[in-house]
């Protein structure tokens, strides 16, 4: 793996994507790659939108991902993946949370959530995985599961082993949550999705 | 401590979390400021720590006081701040340049290109040529560490404050960091009087004047040698000069060509940039924001490019970098999104101002705002606030309003609205010119017990320290009073009713009053677990879809626009109906004092 792989992970304001990023980080270091993770902080929490980038790769430059060059968006809401897709390259993967949140302007009838997006999301990627990691992370117990779920899902295209991620999610999480977050994981990991690939 | 990211020696670290790490290995033992984006986390975490001393300071002017005061006695010390609460520490700051230091003095500035969190994009290199202080930029974490271990050798080596500064994309970045031993910082604090140093009078300054120039020279000299300026050969058809994350950009953008990588910004090297100059073949200055090397390098003569290709507004990436020194578009095919409904943060479902702000937009207020949580206010459907310009300034804005307009066009109409956090850091002298100056105005102070936005810092009036020690809360009020204020008044903000009927009162009153409206942040964690199970829910059938809650803006009330025929099943032409999301009520009860049919109500007594 020469080049540098690119990962977005985006979805709103408090769903956890920062700690997702920050255990993708910590993998792709056990890994032994270099990786760069960038993320904002302040105004841009408060129920926004929300994205982060991770860069791996045995030398990374800029921290931030160019638009039409990463390798994966990882959505934790779909219309926000729909927001993001710019950054996907022609070949990219898309992994998405099916959970709708509604922008306020929606909730207050001002606006409409757009229709079809999972077919917009499979026109412009290669390759489309679904997922329902709300009603996971539910049936786990814990709607704050959603982002192990999502992590999962992901740790499937990324080659390291699933040793590496349980390490890191052992390490970062206090030892009370720790086997519940593990448990997410593997369910995203083995989860018969609803895979899209273009015909 | 431990390291929550930790493989062997490294841990991914981001800029602040690195920052952190470097002030204790350094030594430092005293370490002051105030919470500003992107610079908050590193005293959070540097505040954990063994053998150190962290404190929130009211201010970003009294934060270097401290490490001033550190550094005279002799520590070690550090002071942190954004870009824009520089500017309130700039006083001291231009002083400290002639005192010099004892022990080792940096200040940490980090600057937002691109706004993410502030109010406007300055470029604090300036301060460093006009301060005459030497600057430092490190590109990323690993740098950031490298970079203030040897800002504290060379502070007390040059005998001079130095900055360091960051940006966004270094203070939030994270990347592998070593870690190591801390270091015992090389003097022991104690009580030295050297006046001549120390006490700025005329006489003195003059004299510490000329070794402030001579310090200059020597740092020149620095930064001909000094291993943070290096140049990276490859290529020399383009050659590039940049500092800080810009040179990562260009580095991606542009593997193959030369590069003079600037890690001492301030003063420059003029014989290295020399030397690169004449051996490339175009010269090319990637900086964000203002022409600050370029107008340096074309004064030493160097003929150059740089604004006339790189935007001087905003942060670039490489694409940005690469798609301006090439002059076309980038090739990859990049998918048009075209237009979605916008997910701008917002006040949090069960958030106290938002009582507030529907009040004041109900009254239709002209409202002189503040920096924090609360600028929120301003975002439709609540649009309850008029100005935004500093920390501290709706205050004085509001009493310029006043004095311009006269107070019978501003009582009842025109008011300030401003933190508690905020009040501390700069309020307290505007309330002081309007009770002095005979003023009328009425200031609303928003204390949900917390510094919200940059992540809940404590602040004076929280009744802990920075380190959690437990404290004597500073009593608002009593301050307000103490200053002059005769009509102060506490009002919670959930009651939105009491809460109109204290702003008609005081903005009607011929003389200066404060309206605390105190309730707790809902995101501290105490208020995060009174939230289990008081939430309210909607009753669809009582619902006459009048939309009055919806005008709250809360993200947890929902509206259902009616189809024709919903609305006839019903039996009236109402336009829709409302719906509290469970998953995000917080329980505050707004919405249900807005309901004039009773159709919203706890779900406790929804049950019975």
């Amino acid at each position: 793996m020469n080049k540098t792989t690119s990962i977005v992970i985006c979805g709103v304001g408090g769903q956890g994507i920062l700690l997702a990023s920050e255990i993708i980080s910590d993998t792709c270091l056990r890994a032994g790659f270099m990786v760069r993770q960038s993320e904002v902080h302040g105004m841009a929490q408060r129920g926004g939108s929300v994205v982060s980038h991770v860069r791996f790769g045995q030398e990374v430059f800029s921290p931030l991902i160019d638009n039409g060059t990463a390798d994966f968006i990882v959505s934790f809401e779909l219309l926000e993946a729909l927001r993001y897709l710019p950054f996907v390259r022609e070949e990219g993967i898309v992994i998405t949370n099916t959970q709708r949140i509604l922008p306020v302007s929606v909730a207050s009838g001002d606006a409409s959530y757009p229709a079809n997006i999972l077919d917009t999301l499979l026109d412009h990627s290669a390759h489309l995985v679904a997922v329902d990691a709300h009603a996971e992370a539910l049936a786990l117990g814990d709607p704050r599961m959603i982002n192990m779920v999502l992590i999962g899902a992901l740790s499937r295209y990324v080659p390291f082993d699933a040793g590496l991620w349980i390490e890191s999610i052992e390490n970062r999480m206090p030892e009370s949550i720790a086997s519940l977050n593990i448990r997410a994981f593997n369910v995203g990991r083995s989860l018969p999705y609803e895979h899209m690939t273009k015909a | 401590m431990r390291y929550k990211n930790c493989v062997e020696s490294y841990a991914v670290l981001s800029g602040n979390e690195a920052i952190a790490q470097a002030a204790y290995e350094a030594g430092v033992t005293v370490a002051s400021g105030y919470p500003g984006t992107p610079s908050s986390e590193i005293l959070a975490r540097f505040a954990e720590y063994p053998d150190v001393y962290a404190e929130w300071a009211p201010n970003e002017k009294v934060a270097l006081e401290v490490a001033l005061g550190a550094s005279f006695a002799g520590a070690r010390a550090l002071m942190t701040t954004k870009h824009v609460g520089l500017n309130v520490a700039a006083d001291p700051l231009f002083t400290a340049s002639y005192t010099g230091v004892r022990g080792g003095l940096v200040v940490i500035n980090a600057d937002d290109p691109s706004m993410h969190s502030s109010q406007n994009e300055q470029d604090n290199r300036h301060y460093a040529r006009a301060a005459k202080l030497p600057m430092l930029e490190p590109c990323d974490a690993a740098e950031a560490k490298q970079f203030l271990k040897l800002a504290f050798h060379y502070s007390e080596q040059y005998d001079t404050p130095i900055l360091l500064r960051t940006t966004t994309r270094v203070s939030h970045v994270k990347s592998p960091v070593l870690i190591e031993e801390r270091q015992k910082a090389p003097i022991a604090p104690e009580i030295v009087r050297q006046s001549g140093k120390f006490v700025m009078l005329p006489a003195n300054a003059r004299r510490r004047r000329l070794d402030v120039e001579t310090r200059m020279g020597n740092l020149r000299a620095l930064a001909e040698n000094c291993g943070m300026n290096r140049i990276e050969w490859h290529d020399r058809k383009v050659g590039f000069i940049t500092a800080g994350v810009s040179y990562l950009h260009v580095r991606e953008a542009f593997p193959e060509a030369s590069v003079l990588k600037l890690g001492m910004v301030w003063p420059l090297p003029a014989d290295l940039i020399r030397q690169f100059a004449v051996e490339v073949e175009k010269l090319i200055i990637v900086e964000e924001l203002d022409p600050f090397l370029e107008t340096e390098i074309k004064s030493l003569g160097i003929a150059c490019l740089g604004k006339d290709l790189i935007s001087p507004i905003g942060e670039l990436n490489a694409a940005s970098v690469r798609q301006a020194v090439l002059g076309k578009p980038p090739a990859e095919k990049i998918f048009a999104v075209g237009s979605l409904p916008p997910r701008p943060p917002a006040l949090c479902p069960g958030c106290p101002h938002r009582g507030l702000f529907y009040v004041l937009s109900k009254m239709k207020c002209f409202v002189a705002g503040d920096i924090g949580c609360y600028t929120l206010g301003a975002a439709p459907p609540l649009s309850a606030m008029h100005t935004c310009v500093c920390m501290g300034a709706g205050i004085g804005i509001a009493h310029g309003f006043e004095k311009a307009l006269g107070a019978e066009k501003t009582l009842g109409s025109v008011v300030a609205v401003i933190g508690d956090s905020t009040f501390f850091h700069s309020g307290i002298t505007g309330l002081v010119d309007i009770a002095y100056n005979k003023g009328c105005s009425t200031v609303i102070i928003l204390d949900n017990r917390t510094t919200g936005m940059t992540g809940h810092q404590e602040h004076p009036s929280t009744g802990h320290t920075l380190s959690g020690g437990k404290v004597v809360p500073i009593d608002i009020a009593a301050v307000c009073k103490a200053v002059g204020i005769d009509h102060v008044v506490t009002v919670d903000p959930n009651d939105i009713q009491a809460t109109e009927d204290a702003i008609r009162r005081e903005t009607n009153r011929p003389q200066p009053s404060v309206i605390i409206a105190k309730a707790s942040c809902v995101l501290l964690p105490d208020m995060k677990r009174k939230a289990d199970g008081n939430r309210y829910v909607s009753i669809i059938e009582k619902c006459a879809g009048c939309r009055a809650c919806i005008r709250l803006g809360c993200p947890a009330v929902h509206w259902t626009a009616s189809g024709s025929n919903a609305a006839a099943s019903q039996g009236r032409s109402r336009r829709g109906f409302s719906r509290i999301v469970q998953s995000l009520c917080y329980g505050c009860g707004q919405c249900a004092s807005l309901c004039k049919f009773g159709a919203i109500t706890s779900k406790d007594t929804a049950n019975e």
